[in-house]
């Protein structure tokens, strides 16, 4: 009896043991990890199209791991949802930076919660890397800026209807916040330098989630039958593309007689519905999922079985998360370390392969050379790749467009600049900001 | 016995005969014809690896090759019904089945039957050749039996109208029968006249004339670039006749697209009036006769439409059919949620609106994440059916689409419907005598608790109905409902809590001020505007539009 409780509290003793080292062998692994962040709303508005880039985060990381990790360490996602609350993404960035101690930030979508990130970033020394093409005017230490800038998707796209469609007059419509607004002002005057009259540019903008439509494509209609050729650019963000597309299919303005050309509507906006109508209705990207390339093929195989979904779309966004992940691993091999401050000084200058066959290198304004391709919707919801820059264009992260931002650059390498916003003719970090 | 065998000796002959004659045809073939379908298999040849602006000549050889299938393959193309076999280029029409394609050889006719998606490509089309297709298509089809092809060949003629049709255009003229295709025609041709160098003046300014007479926007868009000044102040158009001629016909049809645009805009009002009458004519009835607060109402139309939704994956080959099935059932789902959520919460609220409001929107917020939940934060693609895409062309200047016109003729028969049921039935009088005097009725024996599950129901229901509407229109995914709360209720208000006809009025009035707005301040503004006129309405008659008098007003 005495024996055999003996031998039960050994058993006991033996279990606890095993229990508490076992503990401690989780708990050191997990010291051994490399955070990573995941801040992409997974609820709310923005939510459609965030959580396909939440995805993207995990099955990179999913990927790498199996390639043995970064610097011998396993890199461990931690997602946080900022459902679609600007402020929340400041308080959700502070909660990865301090509490979870995180090495890195892959997150946001539109500006507002990027510029709601930034004091947040910036205080606390972190790194982020944001994959959606934005209005510019901005440079933070702290943010990777891999989607588009203006002059990597506005301005090329302007070009190619006036050179090669030969538009004379044009709509400017957009959804009423800081991207469109930018935009439009950056393409209004870009437009006014090319001679084109004020009577000939028609600008409209319209609520978040604006659903009628009808008077609005009604007037395009009427202001492109004045005989001149006219197109629409379009900055419409989000599902009221998709009102907006049926209104003009019902109303029955073809592509070939006013092409619309969006900049916030690719694959996975057109999974959404019928793409019947809207055939040959353009959009301007870096990356198109049509794009023949060997790495396009592949990323899109391990998309399809990370998801498990034969049916599911990749997108610009998603190629620019790619293209900052693989940056960012590198940089981290470079500089041997995950210090924000040493990452930051490897990154600049290094390239690696985006999914259009080029590269893409990273420039000392934080931006990246990125390829201008034009696309055609086609039935299937792809689109047919009609044009396309010779050869990658270096992002700018100050217009040459707006007086006021032509004289600022910004250069985080040349020791003599070091900032975000270096004006070049008061030679100060002037401070000065677009709002 | 005889019969039979006279039949088998029948069919031998049929054989025997058709077996004979195909050599001969064959043989009778003049080889110029031969010669044709190999130029023709030619071009066709090189149509998979020409570039666009190879393709642009190809398309032209095969419309100029007059070939039997020269149509149909720059029909095909138009269509992106045209595809290659990537195993060994051959070119043939694919029809989309569930796996892949059904494809058929263009030149043979043979049929290969189906083939994976991943084995054929399309043959890639882009703007400037589609706008030619249309051209070269026209050529064809200006005679064709079909009287709809006809009048689109004739369309595509006005729309981009080059010298090349004059004899085609001539030549139709003289054959067409129907008068208002040709009345067209003639349209065409002062078209085709005008764009053309070797018209003389006389005839150039009769076009001109006679296309200031058309009720056509395209007339404008050809009349437009005679008028246009070039930088230095001096005119294109150097003939001040034609000038002139030109001026009188522009303002002409200016004057005309003016007068139809108020009608088109009216038309848009008065839709976007009964898309605000469908939301809020079941607010109506929750808020305007429970006199709940009902913030889950919008979750109440999203459920309706993701009904819809759901409809269509059940019946994939009715899509036509599959709407007007979903009235039903989204009025039932609707309605059913609603009596779930009277009998569960709001009947132990009543007589406490704040309470009510709040437990109702925290109701909301769940219904919202449940449908993330169910159906993924991503929104859900209803289609549209045939018959409710495209418009009505009035005429040139104006058309109606047709999803538009069916919501409005659908809410008036909803409104209509209601009223019956309210002023007719057993059910609406039980329902007007519990909101009138709740413990008079109960004492003659009516079950008050019933009556408010199945009025809350019926509110719901009517919702759900709004939500199978709505998903024609704009997106199916969770935050339809917000959307549309601050409206309803907007219209409820406005057209005085209780009252149908009110409602019907808020919503007219709302929707046509709001379009007549928009397009003179943005429609940012527009929205701004008639909600401050509603809230200095309301200040002045703080009971809406139509007010209710009578004793039991203030109950």
């Amino acid at each position: 009896m005495k024996m055999n409780s003996l031998g039960w509290r050994k058993t006991l003793l033996t279990t606890v043991a095993a229990a508490l080292m076992s503990l401690t062998v989780v708990t050191a692994q997990a010291a051994d990890t490399i955070k990573v962040g995941v801040l992409h709303s997974l609820s709310g508005t923005m939510a459609i199209s965030e959580t396909t880039l939440k995805d993207t985060v995990l099955m990179m990381i999913e990927e790498q791991n199996k390639k043995g990790g970064v610097l011998g360490k396993q890199l461990e996602p931690v997602v946080v949802d900022p459902a679609s609350n600007w402020p929340l993404f400041a308080e959700k960035t502070r909660e990865l930076l301090e509490k979870e101690q995180v090495d890195v930030i892959f997150g946001c979508w539109t500006s507002v919660s990027r510029k709601s990130v930034l004091p947040v970033i910036e205080e606390l020394n972190g790194l982020m890397f944001y994959p959606v093409q934005y209005e510019g005017e901005e440079s933070s230490k702290n943010v990777f800026y891999t989607g588009a800038a203006p002059n990597q998707q506005a301005i090329p796209a302007v070009d190619y209807l006036m050179n090669e469609i030969g538009v004379k007059r044009w709509v400017l419509a957009g959804t009423d916040y800081v991207y469109p607004r930018t935009t439009n002002k950056i393409l209004e005057s870009y437009l006014k330098s090319k001679g084109v009259a004020e009577e000939d540019i028609m600008i409209n903008y319209t609520p978040f989630g604006h659903s009628d439509w009808q008077n609005i494509v009604s007037d395009i209609k009427k202001f492109g039958s004045e005989g001149k050729k006219t197109a629409v650019v379009s900055t419409i963000n989000g599902d009221a593309n998709v009102p907006f597309y049926k209104e003009l299919g019902n109303q029955g303005v073809s592509a070939e007689d006013i092409p619309v050309v969006a900049f916030s509507v690719g694959e996975e906006e057109l999974s959404g519905f019928d793409t019947g109508p809207l055939v040959g209705h353009l959009a301007a990207w870096n990356y198109f999922m049509s794009a023949e390339a060997e790495e396009n093929d592949a990323f899109i195989e391990s998309w399809h079985s990370f998801i498990g979904d034969e049916n599911r779309v990749t997108n610009d966004p998603m190629e620019a998360t790619y293209i900052g992940f693989n940056l960012w691993v590198q940089a981290v091999e470079k500089a041997g370390s995950t210090e924000v401050d040493k990452v930051h000084d490897a990154i600049i200058g290094l390239e690696t392969p985006n999914l259009t066959g080029g590269t893409a290198k990273m420039l000392a304004n934080h931006h990246l050379t990125k390829p201008v391709l034009i696309g055609e919707i086609q039935e299937d919801g792809q689109f047919e790749i009609v044009w396309s820059t010779d050869s990658e264009v270096p992002g700018d992260a100050w217009t040459d467009f707006l007086p006021e931002s032509a004289k600022v650059i910004a250069d985080w390498q040349d020791e003599s600049i070091m900032c975000g916003n270096y004006n070049t003719e008061t030679k100060k970090c002037s401070g000065q900001n677009y709002e | 016995m005889l019969l039979r065998r006279s039949f088998w000796v029948l069919i031998l002959a049929l054989l025997s005969c058709s077996m004979l004659t195909l050599p001969v045809q064959a043989q009778s073939l003049p080889d110029e014809q031969h010669q044709m379908t190999d130029d023709f298999a030619a071009v066709l040849h090189k149509l998979p690896k020409a570039k666009f602006s190879e393709k642009s000549s190809l398309i032209e050889q095969i419309a100029d090759q007059k070939h039997a299938k020269s149509e149909a393959v720059l029909e095909a193309m138009l269509e992106a019904r045209l595809f290659y076999r990537k195993s060994d280029k051959i070119i043939v029409f694919a029809d989309k089945v569930d796996a892949g394609y059904h494809i058929v050889d263009v030149l043979s006719d043979e049929d290969y039957g189906e083939i994976g998606k991943r084995k054929v490509k399309k043959v890639s089309v882009n703007n400037s050749l589609r706008r030619e297709l249309k051209s070269l298509i026209a050529r064809f089809q200006l005679e064709s039996e079909d009287i709809e092809k006809r009048t689109q060949a004739i369309q595509n003629i006005i729309k981009s109208p080059d010298p090349v049709f004059a004899a085609s255009v001539a030549r139709a003229i003289d054959v067409e029968q129907d008068s208002a295709v040709r009345q067209q025609l003639l349209t065409a041709q002062a078209a085709v006249r005008l764009v053309s160098d070797d018209t003389d003046k006389e005839s150039k300014i009769a076009a001109i004339v006679l296309l200031g007479e058309v009720t056509d926007k395209n007339a404008i868009a050809l009349l437009a670039p005679l008028v246009e000044q070039k930088e230095d102040g001096t005119y294109v158009e150097t003939d001040e006749d034609i000038r002139v001629a030109a001026q009188v016909s522009l303002k002409k049809l200016h004057e005309r697209e003016g007068m139809y645009s108020i009608v088109e805009n009216l038309f848009f009002g008065v839709s976007l009036g009964s898309v605000l009458l469908l939301a809020a004519v079941g607010l109506a009835i929750t808020f305007g006769v429970m006199g709940v607060i009902n913030m889950a109402h919008g979750e109440m139309i999203m459920l309706g439409a993701y009904t819809t939704y759901v409809v269509q994956l059940v019946m994939p080959n009715h899509i036509g059919a599959s709407l007007i099935v979903a009235i039903p059932a989204a009025f039932l789902v609707s309605g059913t949620m609603g009596v779930i959520i009277e009998r569960t919460v709001i009947r132990h609220l009543y007589g406490r609106p704040l309470e009510t409001l709040l437990a109702t929107f925290g109701l909301s917020l769940v219904l919202q994440q449940l449908v993330r939940t169910i159906f993924s934060p991503l929104n859900r693609s209803v289609i549209t059916p045939e018959w409710m895409s495209g418009s009505w062309h009035v005429n040139g200047m104006l058309s109606l689409t047709y999803n538009r016109l069916y919501i409005i003729i659908f809410s008036l028969l909803v409104l209509g419907g209601l009223v019956l049921l309210m002023r007719r039935t057993f059910f609406g009088l039980q329902m007007r005598a519990v909101t009138q005097n709740r413990p008079m009725a109960s004492s003659m024996g009516i079950r008050t608790g019933w009556v408010d599950a199945l009025t809350f129901g019926l509110g719901s229901g009517i919702a759900g109905i709004a939500g199978v509407a709505l998903s024609q229109l704009t997106n199916v995914g969770p935050n339809l409902g917000q959307a549309y709360i601050i409206d309803s209720f907007l219209v409820v208000v406005f057209g005085g809590v209780g009252n149908l006809f009110g409602t019907f009025f808020a919503a007219m009035s709302l929707g046509i001020a709001n379009k007549f707005f928009e397009p003179l301040v943005g429609a940012v503004l527009a929205k701004i505007l008639i909600l401050v006129f509603i809230i200095l309405f309301i200040q002045r008659r703080p009971r809406g539009l139509f007010a209710i008098k009578g004793r039991f007003v203030e109950d």
